[in-house]
């Protein structure tokens, strides 16, 4: 247990020379990096939806599932939102209808992985294509782009006095509660308890079913919620709104230490893994490179996040064998 | 719930030998199944606009499916392993790309070498996946994840950096006729998919390194135990898979003349589909190439369906989801339903 801590540890602080190594390659890169505009706004912004849906992919991830269809379920609450709006209904219907579109969604995920213990990676790839291909089917290829200042303020707009988005504010709020659900509240537990034995947190009371199906439901809401933003953000209700956003998700819940298999990870490292990304993709835009070569670095950063602590650990490992044996002929 | 894990402990009661057969009731189950779905589409669409039902109709299905079950093929060995490739769509936009581009600057070469390349391309990438999961014992959803992209990103860096578009017109006829050629009046396409298909179907059903690959996806520490090379077995289906998707990647350039950086996207999620609606089991294990061109037919056979009612494509994508997860719940039904079976007829004897 001390090691898994001692391990967990130099892990975040590994994550902090990351972000550090990153910045001082921005500023090298690019004048503008180190700019107030870019580092309160530009750089903030353009994370934050995939910031949001982080949050409960770092719950399901660490109760030992996945949501691979959040980017889909963004985009279907995005152009839901859009054609409510430009059908006449106030803007506060639109966005709760769009939230509700969200949690109806990411409940079919949950119950159809907790009723009829299918496997939720498979479950959410077929509701990727699903939500996407209803986003579609909804729109066709139209935008709606006609939104109301009040509503594009939300994604354009600063907090007074300051040049930070309303979003990271939002993210902010969300931080701290997902921080106290999973790390102060029993709840929190029992995530980690599920994660790291199915059976046994079954066995020792805790209903696993319902936790998992809240959390999907949770994931729903979210993404939806981050679908209500980049509306926002880019006054424009699209049905190929954020494809593929899922992979940096799941990339920046990884690099943050979350173990793919379920029951380890902190939400520390997720908000820093969070910000190396966000800095990465920033100077990589600085220096205009596009973001499908940008993608390419996401994609390495993934692999490596994961191969990276067990490289080092095969090479502790052959370390300790070694001592091991030299200690054996010692005392020989 | 309770129902659930009590059935649990009483399939973990039962011998070894009524395990090999509810595997095998629930592929043969799974198989009929399919081709009643399949039958059942073509009677409806049929019934609506007759024309589907012409035997030119019928190839042009097949002409659709034959690269995707290429890439299907591929990726039920790399499934049957209880991994995952979901690069696939990456490795196919590649190595198309790339062959087109070979193609485009050395017209006069000979298309065997053109091949070649492609093929090896794919190789090597699938065994770059391979080598990050078997030996670098990343799990194959996060690292073929990352390659996805990574190998997507390689094709609009190679892009930037040639051409950013290959039309039919810049590449030699004989690399286009790879596709169009007719072979006893049978379009070339469907016949290598078809030799493909078999050659793996049978080294699956009768080799013994075939079954291995059974055993390291129903029980992979087992597998270990009786001395399969488990590793390298991983290994080898990744390698496969990539293989596989550099013809097809061949293959797709040929048949579409032009490509661009973003050829192939989204292909991943048509292989998927067709092979968990084949009734591959995703965990690995169970699941035969007859299953998973069943399935591949199937969507097939609808995508045709909705051009010839003049539904919109937009659907396309809803109804791959759709597929996907219809089969899984169906899968889940006819399993729960096929265990009690199995079970009360115990209970009789």
């Amino acid at each position: 247990m001390k090691r898994l801590k001692a391990l967990l540890i130099s892990w975040d602080a590994l994550l902090v020379a990351l972000l550090l190594i990153g910045a001082v390659i921005g500023s090298v890169v690019s004048p503008y990096f180190l700019s107030s505009y870019n580092l309160e706004n530009a750089l903030p912004s353009n994370i934050m939806e995939i910031a949001i849906m982080a949050l409960p992919m770092t719950l399901i991830i660490i109760a030992g599932e996945i949501d691979l269809s959040v980017a889909s379920v963004l985009g279907l609450a995005s152009v839901v939102l859009g054609l409510l709006w430009e059908s006449g209904h106030p803007m506060w219907l639109a966005i709760g209808v769009a939230l509700l579109v969200g949690l109806v969604a990411g409940c079919l995920n949950g119950l159809l992985v907790t009723r009829l213990a299918l496997p939720s990676l498979v479950v959410t790839i077929g509701t990727l294509a699903l939500y996407r291909g209803l986003a579609y089917v909804v729109l066709g290829d139209k935008a709606v782009s006609d939104f109301p200042t009040a509503f594009t303020n939300l994604g354009f707009g600063s907090i007074p006095g300051t040049q930070i988005p309303w979003s990271v504010l939002i993210f902010a709020i969300l931080v701290v509660i997902f921080g106290v659900v999973l790390h102060v509240s029993r709840w929190g537990r029992q995530i980690y308890a599920m994660g790291n034995n199915k059976e046994a947190a079954r066995f020792s009371g805790i209903n696993v079913g319902r936790v998992k199906l809240i959390l999907f439901m949770l994931s729903g809401v979210i993404a939806a919620l981050a679908g209500v933003i980049f509306t926002s953000r880019f006054s424009s209700a699209r049905p190929d709104n954020a494809v593929g956003f899922e992979l940096t998700v799941v990339t920046v819940v990884l690099l943050g230490g979350v173990n793919i298999f379920g029951g380890r990870g902190s939400l520390l490292g997720v908000v820093l893994a969070i910000f190396i990304v966000g800095v990465l993709e920033n100077a990589l835009s600085l220096v205009n490179i596009s973001g499908d070569i940008q993608s390419l670095t996401i994609g390495l950063l993934l692999i490596l996040s994961v191969l990276g602590p067990n490289i080092a650990r095969r090479i502790q490992v052959a370390i300790a064998h070694r001592r091991l044996a030299m200690g054996s002929i010692k005392q020989v | 719930m309770t129902t659930t894990s009590q059935d649990l402990e009483r399939t973990k009661q039962r011998n070894q030998l009524s395990q090999a057969r509810l595997l095998g009731l629930v592929n043969r189950v799974r198989e009929l199944g399919l081709l009643v779905v399949l039958l059942l589409i073509i009677l409806i669409v049929g019934i609506q606009a007759p024309r589907f039902l012409s035997i030119d109709n019928f190839e042009q299905i097949l002409l659709s499916i034959a690269i995707l079950v290429i890439v299907a093929v591929g990726e039920t060995l790399v499934v049957l392993t209880r991994n995952v490739d979901l690069s696939v769509g990456s490795m196919v936009g590649l190595t198309a790309f790339v062959t087109a581009y070979f193609f485009k600057q050395l017209p006069g070469i000979n298309l065997l070498l053109g091949i070649l390349l492609g093929c090896a391309l794919g190789l090597v990438l699938g065994m770059i996946n391979g080598l990050i999961v078997s030996f670098g014992r990343v799990p194959a959803i996060v690292a073929t994840l990352g390659t996805l992209y990574v190998y997507r990103g390689l094709v609009f860096v190679f892009a930037a950096n040639t051409t950013s578009q290959i039309n039919a017109s810049d590449v030699p006829g004989g690399y286009l006729a790879l596709a169009t050629t007719q072979i006893l009046g049978i379009p070339s396409l469907i016949l290598i998919a078809t030799v493909i298909a078999v050659i793996v179907g049978y080294f699956l059903h009768a080799s013994p390194t075939g079954r291995q690959l059974y055993a390291v996806g129903s029980n992979p520490d087992a597998a270990t135990i009786i001395g399969i090379r488990r590793d390298w077995l991983v290994f080898a289906a990744f390698a496969a898979s990539g293989l596989l998707c550099g013809l097809a990647g061949v293959l797709w350039g040929a048949r579409f003349g032009t490509v661009d950086a973003t050829n192939a996207t989204g292909l991943e999620l048509a292989v998927i589909a067709a092979v968990v609606v084949g009734g591959v089991n995703i965990f690995g294990g169970s699941g035969t190439i007859l299953g998973v061109v069943l399935g591949a037919m199937v969507l097939g056979t609808l995508q045709n369906a909705l051009n010839i009612l003049n539904i919109s494509q937009f659907w396309l994508q809803a109804l791959y989801g759709a597929a996907i997860l219809g089969a899984v719940v169906l899968d889940a039904f006819i399993t729960r339903w096929l265990k009690r079976y199995i079970l009360s007829r115990r209970k009789k004897v």
